[in-house]
Parts: C-alpha cells; structure tokens; sequence
C-alpha cells in the first residue's frame, strides 16, 4: 500500500503577526513556521497504518524554511520516503495552484491513499484535500479521526458536529482529511532526527504551473480591530481583577 | 566430532549493563550488595515497580525489559539521594536512571506532559513554549539598563545565565529582577544573552533526552563563543550542573558559579549594605543541583545570616539529606503523571517539614522551587503563613 502525505508549515502563533507595508499579507520578518497540527496527525495516522499494514509512506511538503527538520522528523518516525516541492512560494501559495500542480506529481505516485490535514490557519481559499481529490479524480472523506485497511478499501471514522461518529467505507484510492490521528503524534529523540539527516535523502522536485487562478484576491489584512460593544480590561492583573469584580457583582453572579 | 561454535547474541539486560559499566565509574554496578538503601531512600520508591536497587538485579538477573515494560522509572526526579547513599558510591542517578529514561525516549514512550516540555524545548529553546525573542522582556525597565551582549556589543566581567524560568515565568522574573537589582548595587560589570540564550538542557537530559541536550549545549556554546566574559553566574543549580559539569566533555568550558558562590566573593562589600532588618523565622532548603551533587551547602546559609533579623533554622531533611522539590529530572514537566501514581506531591512533604521548624519564610535557591512550594502551601491548611522567597530576593529586600 503505498500512501502519501503531502503537509505544510504554517506560522507559528507563538510569535504575534503582524501586518506588512502593502496592507495584504503577513510580514514575514518575524514569522516562525510550525508544522500544520492537522498535517501533524496525518502523518501519525500514516505510520500507524505502516505499522499495521506494512505500508509504504511518503511525506512531501514545499521547500520553505524549516521544511527539512519537518521531514527528518517524519522519517525518523517511520516515513520512508521524503520529497520537497521547489517553487516560488514566499509570497503565499493558494491551494487551488498548490493542488493543480500537485496533482500531477502525485499521480506519479501512485498513491493508494492520500493523507493530509483536515484544515490548516492560513488556508484562505479552503482546504487542500478536496482539492486535490478532484484533480486526481478520487473521493475525499474530511474530519477523518481513525482509518483501517481493508483490502482495497478503507474504513473510516468522520466526526460530525455534536459529538457525533459516522463510519464509512470508501474505496482506494482516495483523500483523506485528517482531523486526529488515533494517537496523539509521538515523539521521536532528537538524536533518531539527527541520525536520519545523515542517512536519507529528501527528494526535491520542481513544482511548476503555480499561478494565482483559483484563488482569493485579498484586499486587506488587519488585526482584530475593537468594536464600541467591547469593553476592554486594564493590562494591570490586579485593576482587572478589581474590574471583573465588580462586573461580575453587577451582573448578580457575586 | 566437530563441535559447532556457540554464537550468543547479547541480550537487551547485558548491552544494557555492559554500556553502563562503561559510564564514569560505571564499573561500581558490579560492586552493588542489594542492600536497599537506594530504594528506600528514593522519595518515590515506594510506588516505583523497580526502584533503584530492584533495577540493578533485574540487570544482573537479566531481566531488564520488565523494567523497560513499567513506566515508574519516570517518577524518578534525579534528586541524587540514592547515589548519595549509596555504600559502593555506584552512579545510580546519572547512569542507571538517566540511561533507562534515556532507552523509554529512544523507544518513543515519553509521558505526553513531558512530550510536551521536549518539544518545546527543541522548537523554542525553552521548555515553555514561549518565544524566544520574549527572552529578556522581563528585564524590560529595569535601571540602570542591563546589557543584553548581542544588542549592545561590550565585553562583561560576568556572562549572568539567565535560564528558562527566571526568564519566562511569572513567579521567578521576580528573582531575575531582585538578581539584577543586587548586581546593579555592587557596580558588577555584567551581561545577559536574551533571545540569544537557549535552555541549559540540564533537566531534558536527566529525564532521557540526551540528543536534545547536546543540541541545546551546542547552541549556548556558539554563542558564548561570540562573546568576551571572565566567567558565567546563574540563579539556576540546574544550569550550574550543566555548565560545570557536562558542557565541558562537549568542549564548552567557562568558569561557572552560583549566585550563592558568587556573592559571597562579594560578602564585605554586601554586608554593611543589608540594612533593612527582615524580622523572620528562615529555614532553607538546599536545592539538589546545589547541595547533594555539588557541595553547595554553606554559602547560601552565610547569606541569610548577614540578613539583620533573620533567624535561620534548620528543617529534619538539610544538608546532604535535602528533600527535592519534585521538580528534578522531568519532574517539573510530570506533575499529573506523578500526582496519578503517588496522590502526593514531594513539595508538599517539604512545605510540612518548613511549618514543623516553625518558620514563616521558607527560602530557596533554585528557579525551580517559588512556583511549586507556593503551590504546595496553597495545599496545606497550617502553611497558610509561610512565604516561600529565593535567598536573592530577602537580599534585595535588605539592601531596601
């Protein structure tokens, strides 16, 4: 079985965004990159169905900063094959291109199933596993929280609103968004990570026929801005607690 | 009649032991008399399936993966009590459990709290997930301003280590500032790293992460090599431990003191300057990285005695015998873990030893140590008045 799970970096919410000149896009001066969490879980999910099905996994991701460590990690739980995409991507990439282009690497491939996280922060124009399901022809499954084998066929768990589980069957090939993994992701010592950077190779491919059909035109990026209706606490703990008092006293909860 | 050579594959038990022996003073395992004293001594041996002493027969009976199979090892806080009660002087602490801790990481069967903590500390540089570039804001305002190396570029008599908790932690800012109000008063020409500073990696290490350890030792020493200073201080044993102990093998090698060890090089010139009297009952309690594994002991008691007021009493555990915090060896990352198996936590046993002294302030010398004795007293009904203050901070109060 041979699965592939194409990921990405997002930035890094650990770090305040702020806003570049032309009012549009994140400033980038600053931006730390952290692998997608959903991407994360798909990536788990694939090494557990390896582990159960002896599958073959391969994790791809585009060339941007970070993007190695995000790889050897991966291998160094159990993917057995890395790829990174070349291509101009610093100026954001929207997933309708992303998957068009992708579409025709992976069909190359020969995936079985197609792994990716179910949504990621900075998908603007949706996310990319319907996408690429309908540029390779195969079904999706999103919200996915468990998968199974089942010969040429996988059983799945899809969460719905409400705390409610359907399960269903779809028939390989096909797309699966990940919204958790069975387990959480595991850990891997940094010394298994540094040890894959000696011993596997990360595949590079150029991906070609980026453009920005598809996509969203952004007219204006902006921080949440605080409406009349707000009312904002003092930065002080103590003033905000003394604030919240007596709010809270006001409203009769105290 | 040709005989067919026997081949013997080594056991996990004997690459085990044999990797042991081969650790500094490792040959000691074989000297081990199961006498139990490191299992009894050992805070959490009671509720481990292998303390210490079962561990070592377990090796010797080849029997190792039952061990491998429990998860109590990481009960273990690295507290160096059973190495140090050891009769044939055996490495329990650095070899025995931090290698086992070290096999569950290879394995991937780490706790997800101290999952957490590790992760961290690879992508951050700190175990709490804060941005590195907040590193010095703590020290935002304070007067004179201090020097932060990489930004204002000067030679510094002291490189101040600043570490994770007294960087990012609420609590334990306090101690940086009352750190660096002292240093300020004694006109010590001194400097911090700030976004530049990394984890020391000491704690990571001792709860098995050896790779992430070294990568962080590695970036500190980068650093300082970029830098010109006499020698190191910090507020943190942990760090201490690290930069005196196990930065050197990687080539990393400063003169490195406690602020304890530092200050009281300074202890004319602070004295006459610890004026404020503080009228209190004080008892201390040595922080393992400081007392039991590196003989830290008298230093910070002559402090608080030149402190005009304080009355400095001793708690049934001192000295060599100090109870841990909890907080050592992954500890620090493992409270739910630890609650769920023992229902108790160390802190609280030591915050009962402080009230039965009598004493209302409970001082300590380790970042570790504000936020888990405040949380412990929060716990116990009768310690309701006891403050727990880091040596630095009554200093700082003294000098008014």
């Amino acid at each position: 079985m041979n699965i592939i799970v194409p990921v990405k970096l997002v930035p890094d919410l650990v770090e305040e965004l702020s806003i570049d000149a032309s009012g549009t896009n994140l400033d980038t001066a600053w931006l730390r990159l952290i692998i997608n969490e959903f991407d994360d879980h798909a990536i788990e999910q694939s090494i557990l169905l390896k582990e159960r099905t002896g599958a073959h996994v391969t994790v791809l991701s585009t060339n941007v900063e970070g993007v190695d460590d995000l790889l050897f990690t991966a291998a160094a739980k159990g993917a057995d094959r890395l790829i990174k995409f070349n291509g101009d991507f610093d100026s954001g990439v929207n997933n309708h291109a992303l998957a068009r282009a992708m579409a025709n690497i992976l069909k190359d491939l020969n995936p079985d199933l197609i792994l990716t996280g179910v949504q990621a922060n900075n998908d603007l124009d949706g996310s990319i596993g319907p996408l690429l399901a309908e540029y390779l022809g195969m079904p999706y499954v999103g919200y996915v929280s468990g998968v199974n084998v089942l010969g040429n066929i996988v059983s799945v768990r899809k969460e719905y609103p409400g705390g409610l589980i359907g399960e269903m069957e779809v028939t390989l090939p096909a797309v699966l968004g990940i919204q958790a993994a069975e387990q959480p992701p595991r850990y891997v010592a940094i010394s298994k990570v540094r040890q894959m950077m000696k011993t596997i190779n990360i595949d590079e491919q150029d991906l070609t026929g980026l453009d920005t059909l598809g996509g969203p035109i952004v007219k204006r990026l902006f921080q949440p801005e605080a409406s009349g209706r707000a009312m904002m606490l003092s930065e002080n703990a103590e003033e905000a607690a003394r604030q919240m008092v007596a709010i809270f006293k006001e409203l009769g909860t105290l | 009649m040709v005989m067919a050579e026997i081949t013997h594959t080594p056991s996990f038990s004997e690459t085990f032991l044999t990797n042991l022996y081969k650790v500094e003073n490792g040959e000691r395992f074989r000297t081990c008399l199961q006498c139990g004293s490191c299992s009894g001594v050992c805070p959490f041996g009671y509720l481990m399936d292998y303390p210490p002493g079962r561990m070592i027969a377990g090796l010797r009976a080849d029997e190792f993966d039952l061990v491998m199979n429990t998860d109590t090892v990481w009960m273990c806080v690295s507290c160096y009590a059973c190495a140090q009660i050891c009769p044939s002087k055996i490495p329990i602490t650095a070899a025995l459990m931090t290698r086992t801790k070290e096999e569950l990481v290879l394995a991937g069967n780490v706790p997800s709290e101290l999952q957490n903590a590790l992760e961290n500390s690879q992508r951050y540089g700190n175990p709490l997930g804060e941005s590195p570039r907040k590193r010095a804001d703590w020290a935002t305002g304070i007067q004179p301003q201090i020097t932060i190396l990489g930004r204002d570029r000067r030679p510094v008599d002291v490189l101040w280590f600043v570490g994770d908790y007294p960087s990012y932690h609420p609590r334990v800012q306090l101690v940086a500032k009352s750190l660096a109000k002292i240093l300020n008063a004694l006109g010590i020409n001194f400097g911090i790293l700030g976004p530049e500073e990394n984890s020391d990696g000491d704690t990571q290490r001792l709860a098995g992460e050896r790779g992430l350890f070294e990568m962080l030792a590695e970036k500190n020493g980068r650093i300082f090599s970029r830098y010109q200073f006499k020698k190191i201080i910090t507020s943190d044993p942990h760090a201490y431990n690290a930069l005196k102990n196990e930065y050197p093998a990687l080539g990393i090698s400063y003169p490195v003191q406690h602020y304890t060890q530092f200050l009281v090089e300074y202890f004319d010139q602070l004295k006459p300057m610890l004026t404020k009297e503080i009228s209190a009952v004080v008892t201390y309690h040595d922080p393992c990285y400081l007392g039991r594994a590196n003989g830290v002991f008298d230093e910070p008691r002559m402090l608080l005695e030149a402190i005009p007021g304080i009355k400095l009493v001793e708690m049934a555990h001192n000295h060599g015998s100090s109870l841990c915090c909890g907080g050592g060896g992954g500890g620090m990352w493992l409270d739910g873990f630890q609650w769920e198996k023992a229902h108790a936590r160390l802190s609280e046993w030591r915050v009962h030893e402080a009230v039965a002294t009598g004493a209302n302030i409970l001082a300590v010398a380790c970042p570790y140590e504000p936020p888990r004795f405040e949380d412990a007293i929060k716990m116990i009904q009768p310690a309701g008045q006891v403050v727990v203050k880091d040596i630095i901070e009554l200093l700082a109060e003294a000098i008014g």
